[in-house]
């Protein structure tokens, strides 16, 4: 089954007695970063810790990314050499403004793995695009690697580099938002949404999950692991969404033995999109356990 | 008429109104007339020092005398105490406090000079901590748990010559109180739980307070019929130290995650009805769960009887929001709750035999339903240690721990799975306060563990899909990362005698090698 990323859990890649907590909190992904939670000064002690951490911790069986420094600073290489080595289950590249951004970083990895025997290939990507250029080649870059699962938004470079701030309703982000969401449909890859930083505002924070749930993200980084439960409670299908969506296989079913593509339910036209809809539906609803509870 | 007989009722006899005129014991004492104000201002029992005091009560040496930590960190009865005692040359003392704070250390000063020979408390931490674990006292410091020193109080083997307790406001006649109704001069603690026992056993009983207010006091914590003297001082806390304005809840996601499935294994255990009753010990953890709790509570249209115990603002929130119907505080935590003893009348000051006495079938914590619990040290045959480090210094306090495991239906022991690099669940712990045998349930961060003991809750909790390992796993998992720490390196010398809460010897705690 495709692996759920409705929540990433920002981890600052210095701190040991958070990382070796991280996987407590249920996030399904856990990132560990060496960019910008990580002073100048820390950079090869997180390096260090990180790489040790990888090497040594149980993570709970979640899946792991790690946050390297760009390629274009002293660090991004090294967080390379030495996080690839220890086989973390992604790397997420930041401030991505092209596909060549993605094509560099992912010539190094082929190069790590290949050094070191690691299968080649193995290392996913994760490209975060944190530019208006990075927004309007979102498209080139989803398709930049088969490396890659998902591009993310990041929204605090974002919308410096357009020359706002964020707002409580982020309209600001809206294209860019819609624009990612496009861009990992066509590659087949998922969209993850950027950060909500204000961590006592779990009502706006709940309402922004809402939204970009809505636009079609498949999750959403988080800063802390609060935001974790609301987060996925947005992403849990309800009782009535699945029943629904059973009951559309199940008609479906029916008319697929009568040689029919099309049916009818409760007056509204079933027809292929809306059985792909029911099945994604029931996807997350299986990996979720909301389908266990709603058949209890 | 045949003549009733009165002679066989004693001391009928001796009145001697029958055939004659009456005339009774306190004839010499000619009646009161002047009114009451002028009366509570000349004849009381208010003395001008706690030096009188000490000397009214006929203070010796070798003797017993007790204080209350309602005050907390914030005390300066004691200390204030301690300092007129040792100055006016009494030795050998033993000082059977409920509790000792940091705010305490001069008492390593005392027993150094030989003011001081024994002690009795709950717990202790700090300087006096540290000293006592370093082998500062001949004598080992007796710790019991608040249930095991009202039994040793009821039972005599604890007696206490002389009571000192300090009181936010009391009225000439000693009806004494936690908190002021009028003049209020902003110290407060709320429920006298720890202090209402000391002065109904006490030979003698001292109220210090800085607000003698008009009498009668009423309502009140302690009544004036157990009341000796009373000494007005200028300042008897420091309001900071006493207790903060609300209780805060942890900010600490570990500590809320912990809280969150305490409350998911209350919801599943059986104990979750309308109509129970639970306590909430200290610590975030323990705490915060009645944030999740009152969530529950309100889905599933619970409400529970009756909390006992330390009382948060938080409960107190419970209460006045219908989900909570009564109240039974010993020991009020903030002032929300100190407030609320004050205005709400289903808000029940207790005593500390009341609250956890096991010479009492009756006593509260029997009829607890679910109580959170916290611990420094869990070993795997579910013992806890709430007293000592895992450096083996004393460094906390029994409370109403092994009170209250031994009464609940369901004891739930909350802890992280490691402090830093320190494993919580371990092997050996250091000190046991609370048998394994009454722990029910362990919550960590990482899983929670039932005792063997209970299969039914074992049961209940994996069938509603909760993360239940072993204690072994759980001890495991700390093991590979932190390592096996090396043992504790200790004397022969006995520091401290740990009762159970029938005076019997659990555990004894010896001086730390240097």
């Amino acid at each position: 089954m495709k692996r759920l990323r409705r929540s990433i859990l920002y981890v600052p890649g210095n701190n040991p007695g958070m990382i070796r907590d991280a996987h407590i909190y249920g996030s399904d992904v856990i990132l560990l970063d060496l960019e910008d939670s990580v002073a100048m000064t820390e950079k090869d002690a997180a390096r260090f810790l990180v790489y040790n951490a990888l090497k040594t911790l149980d993570f709970g069986g979640k899946e792991v990314a790690v946050r390297i420094n760009g390629l274009d600073t002293d660090f991004g290489l090294k967080d390379l050499e030495a996080v690839v080595r220890a086989q973390p289950d992604v790397i997420r590249l930041p401030k991505t403004d092209s596909e060549q951004d993605v094509i560099a970083c992912e010539k190094e990895i082929e190069r790590i793995e290949a050094a070191c025997g690691i299968p080649v290939g193995k290392t996913k990507m994760i490209a975060a695009i944190e530019s208006a250029q990075g927004v309007l080649n979102a498209r080139e870059i989803a398709h930049a690697s088969k490396r890659l699962v998902g591009i993310a938004l990041g929204a605090e470079d974002f919308t410096a580099d357009l020359k706002t701030t964020r707002s409580a309703d982020g309209i600001e982000l809206l294209t860019a938002r819609s624009m990612i969401v496009m861009a990992a449909r066509s590659a087949g890859i998922d969209a993850l949404d950027t950060v909500f930083s204000d961590v006592n505002d779990t009502e706006g924070f709940i309402k922004e999950a809402k939204l970009i749930k809505q636009l079609g993200f498949d999750g959403k980084s988080v800063i802390n692991p609060s935001q974790i439960k609301p987060l996925h409670a947005v992403f849990t299908p309800t009782k009535d969404e699945i029943e629904k969506s059973l009951a559309i296989v199940e008609a479906m079913e029916e008319a697929r033995k009568r040689g029919s593509g099309v049916v009818s339910m409760n007056g509204k036209m079933i027809d292929k999109p809306v059985l792909d809809r029911a099945l994604h539906l029931l996807e997350l609803a299986g990996a979720t356990n909301a389908l266990r509870s709603a058949m209890q | 008429m045949k003549e009733t007989d009165i002679s066989s009722i004693p001391y009928i006899n001796s009145l001697s109104g029958i055939k004659e005129p009456f005339r009774d014991g306190c004839r010499a004492m000619q009646k009161d007339i002047i009114c009451l104000k002028e009366r509570s201002a000349v004849h009381n029992k208010v003395l001008p020092s706690i030096e009188k005091a000490v000397e009214m009560c006929g203070l010796k040496d070798g003797m017993t005398i007790s204080f209350h930590h309602h005050f907390r960190n914030g005390d300066y009865v004691l200390n204030m105490v301690m300092e007129t005692i040792a100055r006016m040359g009494i030795k050998d003392l033993t000082v059977a406090a409920s509790s000792l704070a940091e705010i305490h250390d001069p008492l390593v000063g005392h027993i150094k000079s030989g003011v001081v020979k024994r002690i009795e408390t709950s717990g202790m931490r700090s300087k006096l901590a540290d000293a006592i674990s370093r082998g500062l006292m001949d004598i080992p410091v007796t710790f019991r748990s608040h249930g095991g020193r009202a039994y040793a109080i009821e039972s005599g083997q604890l007696k206490i010559d002389v009571a000192f307790l300090g009181a936010p406001s009391c009225d000439p006649y000693g009806n004494a109180n936690g908190y002021s109704r009028d003049h209020d001069t902003g110290i407060s603690c709320g429920s006298m739980g720890y202090a209402k026992l000391d002065a109904l056993y006490a030979d003698k009983v001292v109220i210090i307070t800085d607000n003698i207010v008009p009498y009668p006091n009423a309502p009140f914590g302690i009544p004036e019929s157990q009341v000796d003297y009373i000494v007005k001082v200028d300042a008897i806390g420091d309001p900071q130290g006493i207790m903060s304005g609300a209780t805060r809840y942890t900010k600490n996601p570990k500590e809320l995650l912990i809280a969150e499935t305490t409350t998911e294994v209350i919801a599943a255990s059986g104990y979750f009805y309308d109509g129970f009753s639970f306590q909430l010990g200290t610590g975030g953890a323990s705490l915060a769960t009645a944030r999740f709790l009152r969530e529950k509570m309100l889905e599933e249209k619970i409400k529970a009887s009756f909390v006992l115990g330390g009382i948060t603002g938080q409960v107190v929130k419970l209460h006045e929001e219908g989900l909570v119907k009564k109240l039974l505080d010993v020991q009020s935590f903030d002032l929300i709750a100190a407030e609320s003893l004050k205005n709400n009348r289903f808000h029940q000051q207790i005593d500390a035999s009341y609250y956890a006495s096991p010479g009492n079938e009756g006593s509260a914590v029997n009829q607890l339903d679910v109580v959170v619990l916290s611990a420094l040290e869990i070993d795997t045959d579910f013992n806890v240690n709430v007293l000592t480090g895992s450096d083996g210094v004393i460094r906390g306090a029994i409370g109403g721990h092994c009170d209250t495991a031994a009464g609940a239906g369901m004891a739930i022991v909350v802890a992280p799975l490691m402090r830093g690099r320190i494993p919580t669940i371990v092997k050996r712990l250091n000190t046991i306060v609370t048998p394994g045998k009454t722990i029910d349930v362990v919550v960590t961060d990482q899983g929670i563990a039932v005792n063997p003991q209970r299969p039914e809750l074992y049961e209940r909790l994996t069938k509603a899909g909760l993360h239940v390992r072993r204690i072994e796993e759980l001890q495991e998992s700390a093991e590979r990362l932190a390592g096996c720490p090396e043992p504790v390196r200790y004397t022969d010398k006995v520091v401290g005698v740990v009762t159970y809460r029938d005076g019997s010897v659990i555990d004894l705690i010896y001086q730390i090698a240097e």
